[in-house]
């Protein structure tokens, strides 16, 4: 029998269905991957086994462990199987852990409170399961504090939570969204490992594909609260017996049609030398305040209708760099230029560029003011003419923007809770539009988004860029995103450009380390012919 | 899924709307004069000629009550409109501004109000240039300002943060216009929600003003001043003393009970969830 078994789990909350008939088996030291888009009930699976549901759900089937009907279990039962039995890891690093209490603290808590130890030795096992995820005494001793920690470093912790007292299945929601590609090659070994190690069950929830193609024992594909498919990972993917899972494996693979570049090129944007400090607080009162470096000394050149991609780790200072390039923040030294003018002149954004670019960003339910309606949202950049469309004008351009982003003119009298993130992201690329930039910024544009709409939003940036012979800088941490839509690519580290040259050649024959460690540690799904093959 | 606003805020708004509709109608009828003085009919207890009684000089409390709602309402609403006047601007400029100079200066100039403990200053106001209703105005009305100030600086430094605020900025638009345009809708419901609270804290800052006789002057009724003239006859005369100091914890608990219903009602998380 294996270690947890979902049977025939059907849940709503308030009357509206979540999950329905669920079954689902996890064995020790086994790896099943939970995948589907967002609003799949992925998720809500995994609450429902912890038995952390939201008031007013509705539960019906059975989530056994051990023998055991979870959903049968008082919350005090609850509370002493979870932590002890059943552990759990979250998305986000950066809040999961209470930013006032020491790593060891946080360790030993999940073992103080089962009492499961004495206190002397409890100090003893938090030391064991830190050494374990890869914090070594020396250089993490208990007495650190998250905020002294990496992303990466504060998830190892948060695995040792979770692992510190042995429990027999895991659940991972999400465990390396947040965090780097080359972190999450380590964080996703680390968790394998401990699998292994531990004999422990992992449930692991994740839109990614690619990061469980060759990770997971099993996987199981959900689509609106219902698996639709399930089985050994190489026979799942050889197969793909449903049109839902061939949709996201082909999503996840999208090949956008590159149109060609226009030929007639000129320079557009040219970044020089350009440099960027933040002051550091001060850590006593008369020293001299120290600068952080964001942005060191870079130069890039776009020309017009050039695509070009921008790859880099969080912190690597591409944020500030599109800061700058949007004249949003003046930079200590070097100049950028737009067609020879420079974007910040005498201390304030020079609008006459601001014009000619525009940018869409990452968050599509961040980058709007909810108390707007559509066509005035998307008409803001008008704020940048001189003599903005009015009146039958107006409407006809935001007809003609909602138009190019695949969305209708009646769109225009709506709320933007009305939309979904990746009609949300078009409505983004619409405002972009409006003012007719000649170079748009795509900042991390469609990293928030399910496949499906990502590859959807993919299309629609290489279609436009050609219907409007734009330029555009694509910038991202994913790079088989980058890959995807761009000519050429420059990639960064530590405020520094470390390569650039042709997107092709870039991804083949990398140059740099840095580059090539990025590139080995992406995520990539499995050749499908050569899979078809190996199953019998 | 629609919802409307909690008990809680009906009962609150019930209670002090009925305040506001005394001190609104005591401007076109009242039972009685409320200067009239009737010895005769002194020190009267509830009877149906009136329904509060009267007080040692044989006034009608219950038109004293209605006047005193007056008193207390305008006293209290100009306060928080010159705390919200001169704070929500100045709290906006402060977050537009962050870590400059113009930030300092708002918010040390903030703190500095804040460490004065406020009815001693208010005392002082009104000891200096006079007990008057005006006066105790522009005491409590100064205290409101870095309230107010420091609630919309913080909002306004969050939304600051949003992606939206980025665009607008992207779009040209300056600090002014985006506070005005982005910043200000997105935390008016915070803000009437303090409003309602301070309202509640203006009556009883009032209230204690005119207790110790620096506020609203006679022949003007006000609530404390009414509680003030009955301690000396709280033995004989309970209802003296009971009948104001009703009114101004229903007036208060009022407020209290419709603030926290908007803030149910009004916050933005809860909106989300409904959205």
């Amino acid at each position: 029998m294996s270690l947890l078994s979902i049977r025939n789990l059907s849940l709503s909350i308030h009357g509206a269905p979540i999950l329905s008939a669920v079954s689902l088996d996890v064995g020790a030291g086994e790896i099943v991957a939970i995948t589907g888009e967002s609003g799949s009930g992925k998720s809500m699976t995994a609450l429902a086994t912890m038995g952390l549901l939201p008031r007013g759900a509705q539960t019906n089937g059975t989530v056994t462990l051990d023998g055991t009907d979870l959903t049968q279990l008082s919350e005090r039962k609850l509370c002493g199987l979870r932590g002890r039995e059943v552990g759990m890891v979250f998305q986000e690093p950066m809040t999961a852990l209470n930013p006032v209490q020491t790593i060891g603290r946080q360790v030993a808590e999940t073992i103080l409170i089962h009492r499961a130890m004495t206190p002397a030795k409890v100090e003893e096992r938090a030391r064991e399961m830190l050494d374990r995820v890869g914090l070594p005494a020396d250089r993490f001793p208990l007495d650190r504090y998250p905020h002294e920690l990496s992303g990466g470093q504060r998830q190892r912790v948060v695995i040792a939570m979770a692992i510190a007292l042995r429990p027999k299945l895991l659940i991972a929601d999400e465990p390396t969204t947040a965090l780097d590609v080359t972190t999450q090659a380590q964080i996703l070994a680390l968790l394998k490992s401990l699998t292994a190690d531990f004999g422990m069950g992992l449930l692991m929830i994740t839109h990614d594909l690619a990061v469980v193609s060759d990770m997971a024992d099993r996987i199981a594909v959900m689509q609106k609260g219902r698996i639709v498919e399930q089985g050994p990972t190489r026979q799942l993917f050889a197969r793909m017996e449903h049109p839902y899972t061939r949709a996201l494996f082909e999503a996840s693979d999208h090949r956008v049609a590159m149109p060609p570049a226009p030929a007639d090129a000129r320079p557009l944007l040219q970044v020089k030398g350009v440099v960027r400090d933040y002051p550091l607080p001060k850590t006593q009162l008369f020293a001299p305040r120290q600068h952080h470096r964001a942005v060191d000394n870079v130069s890039l050149t776009l020309n017009t209708g050039d695509r070009v991609g921008l790859v880099g780790e969080s912190g690597c200072g591409k944020s500030t760099l599109t800061r700058a390039i949007l004249g949003l923040e003046e930079v200590q030294a070097g100049q950028i230029t737009l067609d020879g003018e420079p974007v910040f002149t005498g201390h304030r954004p020079n609008l006459d560029t601001r014009r000619r670019i525009q940018v869409v960003f990452q968050d599509p339910f961040g980058s709007f003011n909810p108390r707007h309606r559509v066509g005035r949202l998307i008409t803001e950049p008008f704020h940048l003419l001189d003599a903005p469309p009015k009146g039958t004008a107006r409407e006809a351009a935001i007809a003609e923007a909602l138009n190019a982003v695949g969305l209708t003119p009646n769109d225009a009298q709506r709320y933007i809770h009305e939309f979904s993130g990746g009609q949300r992201q078009r409505i983004a690329i619409a405002r972009a539009l409006i003012i007719r930039p000649e170079l748009i910024v795509f900042d991390e544009a469609v990293s928030a988004l399910d496949v499906r709409v990502r590859a959807q939003i993919l299309d629609l940036i290489a279609r436009i860029s050609a219907e409007h012979g734009l330029a555009y800088l694509f910038i991202s941490h994913d790079l088989s995103v980058v890959r995807r839509v761009t000519d050429r690519v420059f990639v960064m580290q530590a405020g520094r450009i470390v390569e650039d040259g042709p997107t092709e050649r870039v991804f083949s024959a990398p140059e740099h380390p840095y580059t090539r460690s990025l590139i080995a540690a992406a995520p990539t799904l499995p050749d499908l012919t050569h899979l078809k093959e190996a199953t019998p | 899924m629609t919802r409307g606003p909690s008990l809680t805020f009906w009962i609150g708004a019930v209670l002090s709307l009925s305040f506001v509709a005394a001190a609104l109608l005591s401007f076109l009828w009242t039972p009685y004069d409320v200067e009239a003085l009737e010895i005769a009919n002194r020190l009267k207890t509830p009877s149906v000629a009136h329904p509060f009684g009267t007080d040692h000089f044989g006034r009608d409390i219950l038109s004293m009550i209605m006047v005193g709602a007056r008193t207390s309402i305008a006293v209290a609403l100009v306060a928080v409109g010159i705390g919200m006047g001169l704070g929500v601007p100045l709290g906006l400029w402060a977050a537009a501004r962050k870590g400059g100079l113009v930030d300092e200066v708002i918010m040390r100039g903030n703190d500095l109000v804040f460490a004065f403990p406020s009815l001693v200053i208010a005392i002082l106001i009104t000891a200096v240039f006079g007990a008057s209703a005006l006066n105790a105005i522009i005491a409590i009305g100064i205290f409101n300002i870095p309230v107010f100030a420091r609630l919309t600086r913080g909002a306004a430094l969050s939304l600051w943060q949003r992606e939206f605020i980025l665009a607008a900025r992207v779009a040209g638009k300056g600090a002014a216009r985006i506070s005005a345009e982005h910043i200000l809708p997105n935390i008016l419901n915070l803000l009437i929600v303090q409003g309602t609270i301070q309202f509640s804290l203006g009556i009883l800052a009032e209230a204690g003003l005119s207790y110790v006789g620096l506020g609203a002057q006679p022949p003007l009724p006000s609530w404390g001043r009414m509680l003030a003239d009955a301690q000396t006859m709280v033995s004989f005369a309970p209802h003296l003393a009971l009948i104001p100091g009703l009114a101004i914890v229903l007036m208060v608990l009022g407020l209290n009970l419709m603030g926290d219903g908007l803030r149910d009602w009004l916050d933005p998380r809860i909106r989300v969830a409904r959205a």
